[in-house]
């Protein structure tokens, strides 16, 4: 097996940058290096050498294999965060023979591979990884720490009690097993139903905190929008001007509100045109309004919104500078009203934020999904009676499968473990 | 020295399938045995097939074998298990004469061409340059063959235990073969020790049969075999009964005394069959079991008690019986025991039944593990066909898990081990609903076809029934009706505009092939049995679709063959636990490998990456 060793820190100037090093050689890497290593578990400062010459002096930790992130032997090496003594320690494992520079997530997948991490544990690390603001940080390390495998864990439990006591009623008919299961199925399959259709609307915030709520500024031409926009982000994101229809394309701006990521949509303004640009761009403007998760009107005086406004969505008036309105004013020229405005909307989605789930992922949704799915048509075929157990029987079994990807292999002798253990088999 | 293609050690129902299945193939078979007269017992209960097993003795029946027509000539009572479920899950089963039986069987054996029988005891394998090529007989004398099968069920350092009296021996009255267990022992395979048990044998003419329920057969008895259509003898009826508290504490009192509980045995014992002391002290708050009273024959007295196994000591097992209702007077006719066995990690056979490490011989039935007349039957067939495929240089037949329930068995086996005795269900199979009883021969006899073990008679029939089932199926498929034509003819189906053909109707849950057949003039010429097997295709068609991604993903990793000496300790990424798991069960394809406990799909990608690199390498 190969070693592979990479840079574990960003690249660039820093006070400390890490070099990890795993595999069965990394010890004897490191130690080539750095002397007499440390206790595994162990942080030991040493001198780095090569060929006599000093490179760095360098915190050192070894981690035995078995008790490691990839699972394997892992050295890492904390150096002073130069790019220089970077370079130069890199270019010294180079030289060594069995050693690689690591490709781009290869220790990861080392650590999937050695049963370290399971699938969705992976998902939660890159998703730490790649984390911006605060609840994608807790989410991706309440997967990280296995919370979707928990989860699933439970639900599997009840599958397998639903899927046993149909089976016990089909393979062991002569036996002292009741007749009819039929009520305590039903009352699991709903137990599941229920819980899968829970962590599905569940699903759709957790998502969002995944990839950002998106938020639409939307309103009639010259409205201000873009003002207000440039105003939140605090640059000059969007170009303004008092020609009516400036914005023609929808403006994106990322942002960090109340620790959610929030992704700001400046759109055109809706109005009837005959410009064909402008008329794509408004076409456009509706369609990604729609799609947001929440809608900020900004209007005129009395006018209406031109799209109906979903529930939440915030209905102010702009160019409060301008003039004085009933009702909730805003000005992006002077800021006022902006303060509560942002209150607002964090206010609404922190709400819906902290009914997220931990299911994050399309491919989550999909595969419960297909379980929920699964279930209901089991639960019409055991209401339908128990000549057609048989029936019920596959429809849980592909529902165990539709949940597979996220809890791991279930078979047979699950089932009959669960059987043997309730039902006095044997006639 | 006498020469044979194949020979087969052991004349039970391993034995007996395993030499009809070579001979079939036209291999010069020898099938050694220690009494003539004993091939065709029964050694455990009076009954052939059930859940699962039932499925098994129609496959083998499928491929010509005899247990289901050996069956069908000693059944005096037939009961198609889960008659009011699904077609998937009805087993066939019978009570079966065990004269009558024994007698079928030695009749079917003394008819097969190529098949020659030999009394005597298999003291030891002649192993010439790593390959077995022959067996030493007690007497000293010789046979040599190309490939030999062992059948040797409990034999192997099997031990009675009857309370706390123990005397070595493989089934009552008979000797074990402490020699060939001994020989066995030398080629260091890997070993285990199971337990099995039997319950005490009553005298009927001493059971109060007028103040007990009975259970008769079915009205429209359902045969084994696809060449037979109705019972060949007089039917009978079961008796029933119950424990009670008072067998209860009489069990509690004396489970120090029992072989199991008082320490003197430690084999596993299946769990699907407990002795009555597990019963009792497993499902303490029980207060009565159910106990068939099985007879054994038409003129035969004795009744097999059903469900009160036992390793207790004689007086108890009398005191345990009489407290049972109608048993009061009961005479026992010979104690029930516990018998402890060695058997042969099936891990260290090929899908062939072949030894990996020592070609030539393969094993089948017991000594692999398993429990049943019918799982031993099977594992007969398979090693039978195989070793008569291996002499005659022809490839090996390997069942597959997406088309038999012999599949499902061999690969759980070869793959999976066993923790307790085998014994198959139809939970077992993932393909449950298009692994029928009802289509064996539809999806094996073609096989056994062109394989050459299926002779003439079945072969006609054979293919009669699938040219009538193809011509049923085509006029079920052109004869569309409208919804509301459908319910003019009073069947309920959605009046959702769809046009649906007879076969589609039938897939309906409540409209069976004689209602379609009264409203529809056209299908009134079609054969009822025939209208009833398309149905029950019918049935399960639109799962089967969906199955269908399912067996194609297998079936491509079954296409993914891992070489024999394929290194996985060179996998980098693999975890050494892994690779030793690899290492010693040597998965035969990618899809065996899948099924190892532990596995992931990480490593399994691993794997399927190095083998599609030795791919290209081959091509380049």
């Amino acid at each position: 097996m190969e070693t592979i060793f990479a840079l574990a820190t960003a690249r660039g100037k820093a006070g400390v940058a890490v070099i990890r090093i795993s595999g069965a050689l990394a010890w004897e890497a490191a130690g080539r290096l750095a002397g007499r290593l440390p206790e595994p578990r162990v942080a030991g400062l040493r001198h780095l050498r090569l060929d006599g010459e000093t490179l760095d002096e360098a915190v050192v930790i070894c981690f035995a294999e078995g008790a490691s992130f990839t699972g394997e032997e892992v050295a890492e090496l904390h150096l002073h965060g130069a790019m220089a003594t970077v370079t130069a320690v890199l270019r010294a494992l180079s030289g060594m023979e069995g050693l690689r520079l690591a490709e781009p997530g290869e220790f990861t997948r080392r650590a999937l591979e050695n049963g370290r991490l399971d699938l969705a544990q992976v998902e939660g690390l890159s998703d730490l990884i790649e984390s911006e603001t605060e609840s994608q940080r807790k989410q991706a390390l309440a997967v990280l720490s296995g919370a979707v495998g928990t989860m699933v864990e439970g639900w599997r439990a009840k599958l397998v009690r639903a899927a046993a006591l149909l089976e016990a009623t089909i393979d062991f008919v002569d036996e002292d097993v009741p007749v009819d299961v039929t009520p305590e199925v039903i009352e699991l399959i709903d137990d599941l139903r229920r819980d899968l259709r829970w962590e599905m609307d569940r699903s759709g915030a957790a998502e969002r905190i995944r990839e950002g709520f998106e938020v639409a500024i939307v309103g009639r031409p010259n409205a201000g929008k873009s003002t207000l926009l440039n105003m939140l982000a605090g640059r000059e994101a969007a170009i303004t001007s008092e020609i009516a229809g400036t914005t023609r394309d929808v403006i994106e701006v990322r942002m960090d509100l109340g620790g959610l990521a929030v992704t700001l949509l400046d759109t055109a303004g809706l109005r009837e045109t005959a410009d064909v640009v402008e008329a794509i761009g408004v076409e456009r403007a509706v369609q990604r309004a729609q799609g947001a998760d929440l809608r900020i009107f900004l209007l005129d005086d009395a006018d209406v919104p031109m799209i109906a406004p979903k529930p939440d969505d915030l209905i102010v008036f702009g160019k409060a500078d301008l003039r004085s309105v009933d009702g909730f004013a805003i000005s992006g020229k002077t800021g006022e009203g902006l303060d509560r405005l942002i209150a607002e909307v964090t206010a609404i989605l922190a709400n819906r934020a902290a009914g997220a789930g931990v299911m994050s992922r399309e491919r989550h949704r999909a595969a419960l999904s297909r379980a929920f799915d699964a279930l209901d048509s089991a639960r019409n075929e055991v209401l339908r009676g128990t000549e057609r157990a048989e029936l019920a029987a596959e429809s849980l079994r592909q529902a165990l499968r539709a949940l597979e990807a996220l809890v791991g292999h279930v078979d047979v002798e699950h089932l009959l473990d669960e059987i043997f253990a309730s039902f006095c088999i044997g006639k | 020295m006498k020469h044979f293609d194949v020979i087969v050690v052991g004349g039970g129902h391993a034995g007996t399938e395993a030499a009809h299945g070579s001979a079939r193939m036209g291999a010069e078979t020898a099938l050694v045995t220690l009494r003539r007269d004993a091939i065709g017992v029964m050694s455990c209960n009076p009954a052939i097939g059930g859940l699962g097993k039932g499925h098994l003795v129609r496959e083998i029946d499928a491929l010509d074998g005899v247990m289901g027509r050996a069956a069908d000539f000693a059944g005096i009572q037939f009961r198609l298990l889960n008659r009011r479920k699904g077609p998937a899950v009805q087993g066939p089963r019978t009570q079966a004469d065990r004269k009558l039986y024994r007698e079928a069987m030695q009749k079917l054996t003394d008819d097969q061409p190529h098949l020659t029988v030999i009394e005597g005891e298999v003291a030891d394998l002649i192993v010439t340059e790593g390959k077995v090529s022959g067996v030493i007989l007690a007497d000293g004398s010789q046979l040599a063959a190309g490939g030999i099968v062992l059948t040797t069920g409990t034999f192997l350092n099997g031990v009675i235990h009857i309370g706390d009296r123990q005397k070595p021996g493989g089934r009552i009255g008979d000797q074990p073969s402490v020699a060939l267990a001994a020989r066995l022992r030398d080629l260091s395979l890997p070993l285990g020790r199971l337990k099995t048990g039997t319950p005490p044998r009553l005298d009927g003419k001493t059971i109060r049969w007028d103040i007990l329920d009975s259970q008769p057969g079915d009205d429209d008895p359902e045969m084994f075999s696809f060449l037979h259509d109705k019972p060949f003898v007089r039917q009978v009826s079961c008796g029933i009964t119950h424990t009670n508290e008072q067998t209860h504490d009489i069990i509690r009192e004396n489970l120090n005394r029992s072989a199991m509980y008082g320490g003197h045995i430690s084999g596993v014992g299946p769990r699907y069959c407990p002795s009555i002391e597990d019963k009792v002290v497993r499902f303490a708050d029980k207060n009565a079991h159910q106990v068939f009273l099985e007879p054994e024959g038409l003129d035969d007295d004795t009744i097999y008690p059903n469900g009160v196994s036992t390793s207790l000591p004689e007086d108890v097992q009398e005191r345990y019986i009489r407290s049972i209702r109608g048993l009061e007077n009961v005479r026992i006719l010979q104690p029930g025991y516990a018998i402890e066995y060695d058997f042969v990690d099936p891990r260290a056979l090929k899908p062939t039944l072949e030894l990996r490490d020592l070609p030539g011989l393969y094993l089948a039935g017991q000594i692999n593990g398993t429990t049943g007349y019918e799982e031993a039957a099977a594992q007969g067939l398979v090693a039978g066909l195989n070793a008569a495929l291996c002499v005659q240089s022809r490839d090996p037949m390997i069942f597959s898990r997406t088309s038999s329930y012999i599949g499902v068995m061999i690969d759980d086996l070869v793959t999976r081990g066993v923790s307790e005795p085998y014994r198959m269900f139809t939970s077992r199979a993932e393909f449950r609903l298009s692994l029928r009883a009802d289509n064996a021969d539809q999806r094996l006899t073609g096989v056994g076809l062109a394989l050459g073990c299926v002779g003439e008679e079945r072969r006609r029939s054979f293919s009669d029934k699938m040219e009538r089932l193809s011509a049923g199926k085509d006029l079920l498929a052109s004869i569309v009706l409208t919804p509301k034509e459908a319910a003019l003819r009073g069947l309920r189906v959605n009046q959702d505009g769809a046009k649906r053909s007879a076969y589609s109707l039938l897939s309906f849950p409540d409209i069976d092939f004689s209602q379609l057949a009264a409203v529809i003039p056209e299908l009134g010429a079609m054969d009822p049995k025939i209208g009833e097997q398309l149905a029950r295709d019918a049935l399960y068609a639109h799962y089967i679709i969906r199955q269908e991604n399912d067996i194609a993903a297998l079936k491509r990793d079954e296409d993914w063959v891992i070489p024999d000496d394929f290194d996985y300790s060179a996998l980098s990424g693999l975890s050494n636990e892994l690779k030793l798991k690899l290492g010693r069960a040597r998965p035969q394809t990618l899809a065996q490998a899948g099924r190892i406990d532990g596995m992931t799909p990480a490593a399994l990608a691993l794997i399927l990456a190095r083998l599609r690199q030795g791919r290209r390498a081959a091509i380049a």
